[in-house]
């Protein structure tokens, strides 16, 4: 029982095995790409492993506090940032192993050619509960 | 005026047990038992029942009774044959501790058993399950469907291991409490009532070290959230008549002279909450019981906190040859070494231990406390305005 985000990039992770850019895709290999990724979903809500997922804009703004009295100071994108987070899954489930399982099915999805993507995600653990009983 | 829910919940394990004594499938009777719930939630405000129990049987059992008419139309128009077997409890057990068995089933998943617990002895609604758990409705639903469909089958001819059941409500209980269900609390209540369904000194011992730890609990926390380690925790803020109870239910049980983990276990808590100072800890008699501990389970973690009631016992340098046996990459490994280290006078290493251990740790309560620890040590070192 312990939560993982499997988080997808645009930019930042290494590249992936079958990395075509989308956009030269067949309208076919799209749509069995974005089938690919709702059975997925389903698949996770119905094993009861399923918290949350959420696709990003590529556009973002840099904004920090700009001090007293004054606007937030807002910039960028930065086109030297190397991270570009592209969405994620939330996952709830009994093992580690688990989920390494699930993210690799789900770097599965279909590409060109309808070939898996072989799409590197990046898994990180959530941290959990303090338990209660630890001496 | 609102429904007495601890009454409520105490009955859905019975009214259950009742419905599948008569013969209907767990997973049926289960979901006829909800809404039964569902509806005394709605009713009883207005019309508090005299017969409770009576009440909810009768209730469950026409919602069963709907349900399954409704299921076999259903099922006929799509020419199906209905074979379900029925899986009953063994005559002359308790239905009770029939129904523990099962949502502990070794076929389960722990978060599948977990939640079939809760719902099928606990009487918490799939919603309240959820937010404890901090995972969708839908998603729990599904986990809870999934669980009662695995157990479907199970047939009970002689009792399930009890140690299965202890596990089960074990991880409840160190599961704390977020939303609104208090999961240390729910854990206590279906120990206790399942040590009233049979006689095991495990149980008794599980019980206790929960009650043990539960006592304790308002002073682990200080008013920013931020963890209180043992040593420092206000004693005054302990429950005292709790660990009164803990301390005798553990005594009952150790008298049985069948010891298991969790009497152990408790015999450590119990130690800590007799010392009315943390000076006045007896560390030679708690390093005594992490040797019975060891020899029951062989277990890292046990290894892990014997080695620091070795450091306070025979002093950090002993402490930390017990620690030198033990493998580096365990949880809290680094925690510890840190702390040994600071006791044995060498406060750089500590904090420098302490900050690696932050990096570590397996909760944001964790990381913070071994922050400020690595924060103090720092400090001293430069200090401010020099």
């Amino acid at each position: 029982m312990a939560k993982y985000l499997l988080l997808k990039h645009y930019r930042g992770a290494p590249k992936a095995v079958n990395d075509v850019p989308m956009s030269q895709w067949t309208e076919d290999e799209i749509s069995a790409h974005v089938r690919y990724m709702r059975d997925f979903a389903d698949r996770l809500s119905a094993s009861g492993e399923f918290v949350d997922s959420q696709a990003l804009a590529p556009e973002g703004t840099f904004v920090r506090y700009g001090g007293e009295g004054k606007p937030p100071v807002t910039d960028g994108p930065f086109a030297e940032t190397k991270d570009l987070i592209a969405g994620w899954m939330i996952i709830d489930v009994d093992s580690y192993e688990r989920a390494v399982e699930l993210a690799g099915e789900l770097s599965a999805a279909p590409g060109k050619d309808g070939e898996p993507i072989h799409e590197w995600l990046e898994l990180r653990p959530f941290y959990g509960n303090a338990p209660t009983i630890t001496e | 005026m609102t429904v007495d829910e601890a009454l409520l919940r105490s009955l859905t394990p019975k009214v259950l047990g009742i419905l599948v004594r008569r013969g209907a499938d767990f997973a049926a009777a289960e979901d006829a038992v909800q809404e039964a719930l569902a509806e005394a939630v709605r009713g009883w405000p207005r019309n508090p029942p005299r017969d409770p129990l009576g009440w909810l049987v009768t209730a469950a059992w026409r919602k069963f009774l709907d349900a399954t008419r409704t299921d076999t139309a259903r099922r006929r128009r799509e020419d199906l044959v209905h074979a379900e077997p029925a899986p009953g409890p063994v005559p002359g057990t308790d239905d009770t501790l029939w129904l523990y068995f099962l949502c502990a089933h070794p076929s389960l998943t722990p978060s599948s058993a977990v939640a079939l617990t809760l719902r099928a002895v606990g009487g918490l609604t799939t919603r309240q399950i959820a937010r404890a758990y901090l995972v969708p409705e839908a998603t729990m639903a599904q986990r809870i469907s999934r669980a009662k469909k695995t157990v479907a089958g199970v047939r009970f001819d002689r009792p399930g291991d009890v140690a299965t059941v202890l596990r089960v409500l074990y991880l409840v209980f160190n599961e704390g409490y977020s939303g609104d269900v208090d999961l240390a609390a729910e854990a206590i209540r279906l120990t206790r009532q399942l040590a009233a369904a049979i006689e095991d000194p495990e149980v008794a011992g599980l019980l206790a070290l929960m009650l043990l730890h539960h006592a304790r609990r308002a002073s682990r926390t200080a008013a920013d959230g931020s963890l209180v380690p043992l040593a420092a925790q206000d004693r005054a803020r302990w429950d005292t008549a709790m660990i009164a109870e803990g301390v005798e239910v553990l005594q009952a049980a150790l008298a049985q002279d069948r010891l298991g983990e969790f009497q152990a276990q408790a015999a450590i808590a119990a130690l800590h909450a007799d010392a009315p100072t943390a000076e006045e800890t007896d560390w030679v008699q708690i390093v005594e019981w992490y040797d019975e501990l060891l020899a029951l389970t062989g277990s890292p973690v046990v290894r892990l906190n014997r080695a620091v009631a070795v450091g306070e016992a025979d002093g950090p340098r002993a402490g930390l040859r017990a620690l030198a046996e033990l493998d580096g990459s365990l949880p809290r490994h680094t925690a510890v070494a840190a702390y040994l280290h600071e006791r044995d006078g060498d406060p750089q290493k500590a904090a420098r231990l302490y900050a690696e251990a932050a990096e570590k740790a397996a909760n944001l309560a964790e990381r913070e406390y071994l922050t400020r620890q690595a924060a103090r040590l720092n400090a001293r070192k430069n200090p401010p305005g020099r």
